[in-house]
């Protein structure tokens, strides 16, 4: 008899962990779902003021194509494509603000202090809104690979999370606090 | 935005972590924000009107030192019910991996939640065996916050993963505003620290006095901060004791007077240190800084750009380099320079719009911050009525 009491609890508190696993499996998902949006945001937002500098004429003819052209492409990307054309934006921008004269052409325009500003909180941010996307896709990756969640199928149909891989450098002056 | 920020250690002890809380929440406060801080505390103690009391902090020994920590179910019932009744946009915790108020609200909380690692400490035996228990806690943690590169490359190796690195703010006006202190001025090393924490290292800074002072005579050197002062000199010639000045423990104000009025800030640390917040408010205050070449003071020093540096627990080094630096005006002069614009990106306007566009990063899309109900057994079978 106690035998068998013994067993009941066993699988009991069996299926009272894999429960649990699954609970948090699905709370890590959520979190890769919203830093996702959050970084898809982040993005956006970087490309929108990319391309509205490129049109206003305040850049020189060269720097305004280059720079409409990267950030066309950003926004316009396929998924497969998305790290590739997000790389390429900051390296346009690098290349567009790596003199200071540009930067403060911009800031002399008309309204063109707060797109700095603007320009300036989203480069930052991106980086940001990729480390803690990363990390969550880190985290739930770390607890997928474990022998219980891959045995019993805990993940079920959600796709195994991808790490969003892509060069955030912004251009130093943009940064650059001193 | 309604932040809600989690203090682990008690509010009547001072350190690091208290002082960059109060900053911050008053920041916050400053810039419209509703800010709620949770702070394990005494009845009697003094709270903000910001604050609200967690109940108070056992003194336990953890890791080597005694801690004052909260635990407990009566803590996680107040924990719950400051979550609920904030009603928050974003949790702010502060180092989450020490037992503590910190990890509570981690575990009694749901929703955007961003933790800050103040300290780099190497891994305890403690962490290692409740890994299992804190990782699903820690997993909850939507952005992670290091203090330095240094507290970051720590926290990557020990818990994976990823963070962010902000620097601890100061209030650089404050310090470069302050008016120096006629008697405290002319050929004067400063030095604030605790006097018996030997890590804060006044026995090297002891030991390379006497070679300074016959190079550069009548050199005096201010000490400020608690300890015993007779045990600081014990051994010392009379001529040397005679350049050593005591000043005990100081106010802000005049802790800001001192570092405006000394010639040179000393800081001869020998580890543990994550940050160097003394190193920022002393170039804050236009001080030139002599700092020991500890990780976290050659990254807030700019690699011995901002200020000079010396290899770490070597009293003959630091001789060398404050006779140096003393006995050559346009150097110092070069080196308060230097450190006063480097000193702006520590400022809290940078800092704090920094810690902002994290909570906005997280907070983007997200819901609030709820209590974290937790399933019941009926429910997980399946059996749960709506």
């Amino acid at each position: 008899m106690t035998t068998y009491i013994l067993i009941a609890v066993a699988l009991l508190l069996i299926t009272v962990y894999l429960s649990w696993t699954a609970g948090r499996l699905d709370r890590l998902h959520a979190r890769i779902d919203t830093a996702r949006a959050a970084l898809d945001a982040q993005l956006l937002r970087r490309a929108s003021i990319a391309q509205e500098l490129a049109t206003a004429g305040i850049l020189d003819p060269a720097a305004s194509m280059l720079l409409y052209q990267a950030a066309h492409a950003a926004r316009q990307a396929e998924e497969e494509q998305r790290e590739v054309a997000e790389s390429e934006l900051s390296q346009a921008l690098r290349a567009v603000f790596a003199e200071k004269a540009q930067l403060e052409a911009v800031r002399e325009a008309p309204g063109g202090a707060d797109s700095a500003t603007e320009l300036g909180a989203a480069v930052r941010r991106v980086p940001m809104a990729r480390r803690f996307h990363n990390d969550s896709v880190r985290a739930a990756r770390a607890l997928r690979r474990h022998r219980t969640v891959r045995l019993f199928r805990l993940a079920g149909h959600a796709p195994f999370p991808l790490a969003f891989e892509m060069d955030d450098g912004p251009p130093g002056l943009l940064v650059d606090r001193a | 935005m309604r932040i809600g920020i989690v203090c682990p250690y008690s509010w009547d002890v001072p350190g690091g972590v208290q002082f960059h809380i109060r900053d911050l929440a008053e920041h916050l406060i400053g810039l419209q924000h509703e800010v709620s801080v949770l702070v394990p505390s005494d009845e009697e103690t003094p709270l903000p009107p910001y604050a609200v009391s967690a109940g108070r902090a056992v003194p336990v020994p953890y890791n080597g030192s005694v801690a004052r920590l909260t635990f407990g179910f009566l803590s996680a019932a107040r924990v719950r019910r400051w979550v609920h009744d904030g009603d928050f946009d974003v949790l702010h915790l502060h180092e989450p991996t020490t037992p503590s108020l910190s990890l509570l609200t981690c575990w009694a909380a749901q929703g955007p939640i961003v933790a800050t690692f103040h300290t780099s400490n190497p891994r305890s035996r403690a962490m290692i065996a409740a890994y299992p228990i804190l990782q699903p806690a820690l997993e909850k943690i939507s952005a992670r916050i290091a203090v330095s590169e240094y507290a970051r490359r720590t926290l990557v190796e020990h818990l994976g993963g990823d963070a962010v690195v902000i620097p601890n703010g100061v209030d650089v006006d404050f310090f470069a505003d302050a008016v120096p202190k006629a008697e405290w001025q002319g050929g004067t090393i400063g030095f604030i620290g605790r006097i018996d924490e030997p890590r804060k290292g006044l026995p090297v800074l002891m030991k390379a006095l006497p070679r300074i002072l016959e190079a550069v005579p009548g050199t005096r050197l201010l000490i400020a901060g608690r300890g015993d002062e007779a045990e600081a000199v014990a051994g010392m010639p009379a001529e040397v004791r005679d350049q050593v000045e005591f000043l005990g423990m100081i106010s802000d104000e005049d802790k800001a007077r001192l570092l405006r009025s000394v010639d040179l800030y000393v800081a001869p640390n020998t580890g543990g240190e994550s940050f160097g917040i003394i190193l920022v408010e002393a170039m804050s205050s236009g001080a030139a800084v002599l700092a020991s070449d500890l990780d976290a003071f050659a990254q807030v020093l700019d690699a011995g750009d901002a200020g000079q540096l010396f290899d770490t627990e070597n009293p003959d080094a630091l001789a060398d380099a404050a006779v140096e630096l003393l006995c050559d005006p346009a150097r110092l002069a070069a080196l308060r320079a230097k450190g006063s614009s480097h000193v702006r990106r520590f400022d809290w306007s940078t800092v704090g719009a920094d810690i902002l566009s994290v909570y906005e990063t997280v907070t983007d899309g997200s819901a609030t911050v709820a209590p974290d109900e937790r399933t019941g057994l009926r429910a997980r079978f399946g059996l749960a009525r709506d």
